[in-house]
């Protein structure tokens, strides 16, 4: 399938920030994105990329700060006329039942009774739903709810529809299945739906569905290579192409600041103007985490796919590339074209005890600069304590306040772990008594 | 079909269906005849001097009177919320202002606006007695709506993100949305608002059916007027007939209404898995089943639904931007008569503010701190004994089992009921009312404290007590460091309603008309009650603003810095 000629849906320059226009935060740089008919898109990326934010901004369900999105080629406002979406948390109405829930969109659009009645049957059934019609959604399985939302989603006829992680609330297995399912119903030509949109985190999930994957990079989201993958289908998880997929997009993904070389079969654009933020964020992970990479890397003679790490601990790339990066920017782990290698200092980390252990993770730790920041103006002060409002500060002008203060929770956890500083109940920063003085004195004086 | 156990069954299905239709009509028929009734007693000369009767004969009307304006009243604050609620989370421009206002309506006690609103109301209809009526009804309103509204503002706010967008990408027309989203979102919430609400009622309309003002005497027939006419009388047998039929009207009400309700809101829970326990309710089963209200549903409830929620065939959604536009101007309207009343009603406060002289401002301050002080009082002692009653049901179920329901039914006495009776007593003691007034407080505040503490206690994870347990905690210790910082949130929220609860009872604790005499005592109660009654309308207005402005300051010096300890410190969920 490739795309004809004319976009759905098409993207032109959208942004999106929030904020004063003074320190306004950016979410997501200018990004062009067409949807063509024919096709399943699925766009990829770390949370916090914008995935979800581009994905309102295409179906009308929010407006681009500037920039603007074409419904066949006119302005869209409010909703475009005839997309859906299925949610990642279902999103039905608990008190109505099942066909309540399908026959909501149509009364939305003033469709009588029984013709209704007679479209959120037949859809029902096409998703292997009948019977249930009469059930409430609390009373069905994870996976017979999602099959609710392909419905009531369905039922309406979209032109194109719009899935955000759909599969990311349901297990293995049932999100294998309906994941087939859909195929099914796609290649079958058994929905009248003429292009797919698909949001997710899970990398072979893309490459399984879709034929065009945009990655997006984060910070603020912007595209990072977007293109096609022309494997029949079923597409079988062990054949070497779709393993060289998974492989690029996992490199594009653990390397920020790798211009993606066109890998397979590729129409890549490389983004333009990947604008990087002024002030570095840190990665969400926790210390335990990190010490678990390095230990695991440490068995596997210090080098490894992170793929394979991915695939070994059940790891979705949300859960494992926080912890890789954190690790990389505490010097511990180098990480190049997708493999993950122990530093001489990782190395050490991870034969050391708990003790040492903490000792080389203060010294790291230095190199992160929000920790350096923090330390340094706590050492500098007569009573070694500052108001969390100081920091939230500094944060404000570069986040958004929940990201800010996301940044110093995380920041907290390592300082605690590193024991070089801590927060009270009323959210003071300090560093405690019996915290080793020559930690601060050292960055003190530099 | 040969199994005789299934036969017999559905035999004895149809018997209920039948008895539960004939109740329905019976109950229907009366109520028609109800509203008969008391259309014609409403719309009737006004009685100068009502004479209230003392026979327990008289008490079913007498209570039949009351639950009219309970229930009137309810309704009426139940559209008012819902609809204030809808428009605050709907419109930002009017969002914060609207909440504002909600914030500070909920903190004045509103039985200082008894004595005028009473003699507004009533010189509105001299000749009917629906004036009367109506006054009451308005200030049962006024104290119940606040908490109503916002609850389903915050209900709407809260809708999970997703479930607005599936709305959104439906574009379900502004009915459907509410229909099917909104209004299930906030019905929970609503419904344990309105027990609330409905309690708080009771214990307003109790003081309303007693007002006596000057030498206006608006008794109202009813339960609370049954009761003070005994106690006035020493009329023992009279008084236990009249909290007899009262605490049966509350049970009744309790049964018949509130349990089915909360039953049937259970459908409304957001959670996407079916939770364990439940609460069943009998009557709501009986309904469900009876051949009348599935007609209901079938013939009235069905094809409405289908008419609101059903866009019409041909109308298209319009888009968001055209609408904006004639909101902005009924927005800017407002905000222009706004602005040119509210400067209006200032000036003319203040110039009735200027006749107030130094010496009468210090009495007023001087009362401030005399009520300041009861408030205070009170709470100290129901801390001083709910606390340790409550950790002690809260931790032994056995106990609970007998104590909850108990305290229940003696918290649902409405303490403006208890009122008289406890006023006799005092008489007959020869105490004064400085220290009664204590105890009134106290009555009607002490089971916030309860049963917040009961519900603290019973939270506390078994686990962590078994842990002071096999650590052999002292007895000091096990309070210090389990059962306090444990019960702590709930504390603080109990001692807030309390203290609001307590001002609101300063206003009839301090001053009261008994026995044909005006007890009255220092506070600032007793100079609102007094200021109304001498027709000192400087002196109620400067009473009303010190308590309301003394009430707002001590919830953000006090009650907010605690409130943010329970939140971060105290916390047992994390």
């Amino acid at each position: 399938m490739t795309p004809t000629a004319e976009a759905i849906i098409q993207a032109r320059a959208i942004e999106k920030f929030y904020g004063p226009p003074e320190a306004r935060i950016q979410v997501l740089a200018a990004t062009d994105l067409a949807v063509y008919p024919g096709e399943i898109l699925a766009l990829l990326g770390p949370s916090g990329s914008g995935k979800s934010t581009m994905l309102r901004m295409l179906s009308g369900l929010a407006s681009p700060s500037s920039g603007e999105v074409l419904w066949h080629g006119r302005p869209v406002v409010g909703p475009c006329p005839n997309v859906s979406i299925v949610f990642q948390s279902f999103a039905l109405f608990p008190w109505l039942t099942v066909l309540d829930n399908v026959e909501a969109p149509l009364k939305a659009r003033g469709i009588g009774e029984p013709e209704r009645m007679k479209r959120a049957l037949r859809i029902l059934d096409s998703v292997g739903l009948d019977g249930f019609e009469q059930a409430y959604p609390k009373e069905l399985s994870g996976g017979m709810k999602q099959r609710v939302g392909f419905a009531r989603a369905l039922v309406v006829e979209p032109e194109v529809l719009f899935m955000d992680e759909p599969f990311s609330a349901l297990d293995v297995l049932t999100a294998e299945n309906l994941r087939s399912e859909l195929l099914e119903l796609w290649e079958g030509k058994k929905m009248p739906t003429r292009a797919v949109f698909i949001v997710t985190h899970n990398i072979e999930e893309a490459v399984t569905l879709a034929d065009r994957v945009v990655v997006l990079g984060k910070n603020p989201g912007h595209v990072r290579t977007d293109f096609r993958v022309a494997m029949q289908r079923p597409r079988d998880r062990q054949d070497p192409p779709f393993h060289e997929a998974v492989d690029y997009i996992y490199r594009v993904l653990t390397q920020p600041d790798l211009v993606p070389t066109p890998q397979p079969e590729p129409e890549a654009v490389p983004a333009a103007g990947a604008a990087r933020a002024k002030y570095p964020m840190m990665p969400h992970a926790r210390p335990g985490g990190i010490a678990g990479l390095l230990e695991l890397l440490a068995d596997r003679e210090g080098r490894d796919e992170i793929h394979h790490l991915a695939d070994d601990l059940a790891f979705e790339i949300d859960d494992l590339l926080p912890i890789v990066e954190a690790a990389s920017l505490l010097g511990f782990i180098h990480v190049k074209e997708g493999y993950a290698e122990l530093t001489p200092e990782g190395q050490r980390f991870a034969d050391a005890g708990i003790l040492r252990r903490k000792e080389l993770f203060r010294v790291a730790a230095e190199r992160v600069p929000l920790i350096r920041q923090i330390n340094r103006a706590l050492a500098n002060k007569a009573d070694h304590s500052m108001p969390a409002d100081f920091f939230h500060d500094l944060l404000d002008e570069h986040f958004s306040e929940e990201e800010a203060e996301r940044q110093l929770e995380t920041a907290v956890t390592w300082g605690r772990y590193a024991e070089l500083f801590d927060r009270d109940s009323s959210g003071r920063f300090f560093i405690p008594e019996e915290a080793p003085q020559t930690a601060g004195d050292e960055v003190g004086s530099r | 079909m040969a199994f005789p156990q299934l036969a017999r069954s559905l035999i004895r299905q149809r018997d209920w269906s039948i008895l539960v239709d004939l109740l329905v009509f019976a109950v229907i028929v009366a109520g028609i005849y109800a509203v008969m009734a008391t259309v014609r007693y409403w719309m009737g000369v006004a009685t100068p001097h009502v004479h209230i009767s003392r026979s327990p004969a008289a008490l079913p009307v007498y209570a039949f009177y009351s639950l009219v304006r309970m229930a009137v009243a309810y309704l009426l604050s139940l559209v008012f919320a819902v609809s204030y609620g809808y428009i605050a989370a709907n419109n930002r421009r009017v969002e914060m202002v609207m909440i504002a206002v909600l914030d500070i309506l909920q903190s004045i006690p509103v039985l200082s606006f008894l004595p005028p609103v009473m003699l507004s109301i009533v010189a509105l209809f001299p000749t009917r007695q629906v004036g009367v009526e109506l006054g009451s009804i308005v200030l049962i309103f006024t104290g119940q709506v606040w908490n109503m509204a916002f609850s389903f503002y915050s209900s709407l706010k809260s809708i999970p993100r997703e479930l607005r967008e599936a709305a959104a990408i439906n574009r379900f027309s502004a009915m459907q949305r509410f229909i099917e989203l909104e209004l299930p979102f906030g019905t929970i919430g609503l419904v344990w608002n309105s027990i609330v609400s409905v309690a708080g009622g009771w214990f307003f309309l109790m003081a309303c059916e007693m007002f006596v003002l000057g030498n206006h005497d608006f008794r109202l027939p009813g339960l609370g007027s049954y009761l003070q006419t005994a106690a006035s009388a020493g009329d023992t047998a009279g008084i236990l007939w009249g909290l007899g039929a009262m605490v049966a009207v509350i049970v009744l009400i309790d049964q018949l209404i509130w349990r089915p309700a909360i039953a049937w809101s259970e459908k409304f829970k957001i959670e996407q898995v079916e939770s364990a326990s439940e609460v069943n309710s009998p009557i709501l089963h009986l309904l469900r089943n009876s051949d009348v209200s599935r007609w209901v549903q079938k013939r009235a409830v069905g094809p409405l639904r289908e008419r609101l929620t059903t866009r019409a065939p041909g109308a298209t959604a319009v888009p968001a931007s055209r609408t904006g536009n004639r909101g902005r101007i009924v927005g800017l309207a407002v905000l222009l008569a706004l602005a040119v009343i509210v400067p209006y009603l200032l000036v003319k406060a203040a110039l009735l503010l200027k006749g107030l002289n130094a010496a009468e401002l210090v009495a007023t301050l001087r009362a401030a701190g005399a009520s300041f002080g009861r408030v205070a009082a009170s709470l100290a002692i129901a801390s001083l004994w709910a606390i340790p009653a409550g950790v002690a049901i809260g931790s032994n179920p056995r106990l609970a089992k007998i104590a909850q329901p108990l305290a229940q039914i003696a918290a649902s006495v409405p303490a403006t009921a208890l009122f008289p009776v406890v006023l006799l007593g005092l008489v007959r003691l020869g105490g004064g009312l400085g220290v009664g007034s204590i105890v009134l407080m106290l009555l009607g505040t002490q089971w916030y404290v309860l049963f917040n503490v009961i519900a603290g206690a019973t939270a506390i994870p078994t686990e962590l007590r078994e842990a002071a347990s096999v650590f052999r905690f002292t007895r000091w210790q096990r309070w210090r460091t389990l059962v306090l910082p444990g019960i702590f949130p709930y504390l603080v929220t109990g001692l807030v309603t309390a203290s609001g609860g307590a001002w609101n009872a300063s206003i009839v604790a301090e001053y009261f008309h008994f026995q044909g005499k005006t007890m009255s005592t220092l506070g600032l109660g007793a100079q609102i009650s007094a200021a109304t009654d001498s027709g000192n309308s400087e002196q109620l207005l400067v009473s009303t603003i010190v308590m309301a402005m003394l009430v707002v300051s001590v919830n953000r010096l006090v009650w907010r810095p605690m409130y943010r300890l329970a939140e971060s410190r105290f916390r047992l969920d994390s």
